[in-house]
């Protein structure tokens, strides 16, 4: 993954958490938000190197964190924590099997904000926690599934038309080069 | 497997976490509020989208819809003169009267409406964020409020923009009144994460008489919310743990789901 990509990733990140906070139909809809964020952490894990994953969790987590009532900073270990699992792994990861990216998503949307409400509730704080917060987990989860794969298409999308075509192989071969002449 | 670098971005990602969480509050406040402002030209973004779908769906209303609407916001209008005619009226004789009673002048509330911007984006907190800040005149603890009743309080302050927590927050606890014969005294709290219309109102005496459809409102104790602001109504009550007190869950009277204006109790 190169710079682009990068910038690429946290301008997508800034917008998701923008979303998130602007938009809440869905909270409306079935009594939680979604949460963008384990999604490009995902892919950032799967394709980006050790850079990407720490900005994306830094940067993206400061910036969920400042349009929340979330201490400010709270967020960054649990993203992080989860791209490093993913990164560290990736070699055994099928990543571009839909499957694959579903389940990722599925368990990165659902460790981070247990992890967060882990670290709210160890801190002192009083999160608004009971048993509706394992529905709100669970759209979480769900959510963040769905989202996975899409942004993984996103991106290929992205990359097809942003960045530069790969060479094909020439079909000259110096060992059947047909030489006129003296030799 | 990881390699050395990893561990140094994980080492640099760690401290730098734990440095910016063991910052001092009003330095880690300052900024939050700093990395905040990245997102205000996607404020105005979002803002000049609103306006213009306003504008597009005023535009194809019909002639008739429009003069049926024009006519029904003069009716109003001219009930809601009438009324605060007569709310003058009465605030006057309030006055007097008080005023021979030898009772401290009752302050008139000064009210700044705002525009809600943001929304709280994680599940387990409930705040908005709304358009007036420290240049506007708004400090901390202030009440906001809406046309149907309390909303929360401002729980921090930038240039710019504040944010409200709203009832049904753990942070945001109100001392309260039950509007019935014995005025009964007792706390608003949260309720639980899914259903932000419902709160609950603690430490009510045990066998307490309260009704569903009471009135609740604020008793003025804690020096932040003025008395007599409604927050809701009784919905039932219940012993609470061990019988020492009587819990109830009071219904809102303000819609916190669909909030777009509020009005900040402003210091005279």
């Amino acid at each position: 993954m190169n710079i682009f990509s990068t910038v690429l990733l946290l301008l997508f990140a800034i917008l998701a958490v923008f979303w998130e906070s602007a938009f809440h139909g869905i909270r409306h809809l079935i009594g939680a938000q979604i949460d963008l964020l384990p999604a490009l952490m995902v892919y950032a894990s799967l394709y980006g190197t050790i850079t990407t994953i720490s900005l994306l969790a830094v940067l993206g987590g400061l910036w969920f964190d400042s349009l929340s009532a979330n201490p400010f900073g709270i967020t960054v270990l649990p993203l992080f924590g989860c791209g490093m699992i993913m990164y560290a792994t990736r070699d055994l990861i099928l990543r571009d099997q839909t499957f694959a990216q579903v389940v990722l998503g599925f368990a990165a949307s659902l460790a981070m904000p247990l992890l967060v409400l882990l670290l709210l509730l160890t801190s002192g704080h009083e999160p608004l926690f009971g048993w509706g917060t394992i529905w709100q987990l669970w759209v979480m989860a769900i959510g963040g599934a769905i989202a996975t794969p899409i942004c993984f298409e996103l991106f290929a999308l992205l990359h097809r038309v942003l960045g530069y075509t790969a060479v094909t192989q020439s079909s000259f071969r110096p060992d059947r080069e047909i030489r006129r002449g003296r030799t | 497997m990881l390699k050395r670098p990893h561990y140094i971005g994980l080492g640099v990602v760690v401290l730098l976490t734990l440095t910016i969480l063991n910052l001092p509050s009003a330095a880690r406040s300052r900024l939050k509020q700093s990395v905040g402002s990245v997102f205000l030209p996607l404020f105005g973004l979002a803002n000049a989208g609103h306006a213009a779908i306003g504008r597009v769906s005023d535009s194809t209303a019909t002639h008739g819809q429009l003069v049926t609407e024009n006519q029904a916001l003069r009716r109003e209008n001219q009930e809601l003169r009438l009324q605060i005619d007569h709310s003058k009226e009465v605030e006057r004789e309030n006055s007097r009267l008080r005023q021979l009673l030898g009772w401290q002048q009752q302050r008139s509330w000064k009210l700044k409406l705002a525009n809600v911007v943001l929304r709280e984006p994680a599940n387990w907190w409930r705040t908005v964020q709304i358009d007036l800040g420290s240049r506007d005149g708004i400090k901390l603890n202030m009440p906001v409020l809406s046309t149907e009743g309390l909303v929360g309080r401002v729980s921090a302050v930038s240039l710019t923009q504040s944010q409200v927590v709203l009832l049904g927050d753990a942070n945001c606890k109100v001392a309260a009144l039950v509007q019935n014969e014995t005025r009964l005294a007792g706390v608003v709290g949260p309720y639980g994460p899914i259903d932000g219309s419902l709160v609950s109102m603690t430490y009510l005496p045990p066998n307490a008489n309260v009704k569903p459809g009471q009135n609740v409102v604020t008793s003025g104790n804690g020096g932040i919310f003025p008395k007599e602001i409604l927050i809701g109504k009784i919905v039932d009550a219940h012993p609470a743990e061990f019988g020492l007190s009587t819990e109830a869950r009071v219904k809102l009277a303000a819609d916190l789901n669909s909030l777009e204006e509020v009005f900040v109790l402003m210091d005279k």
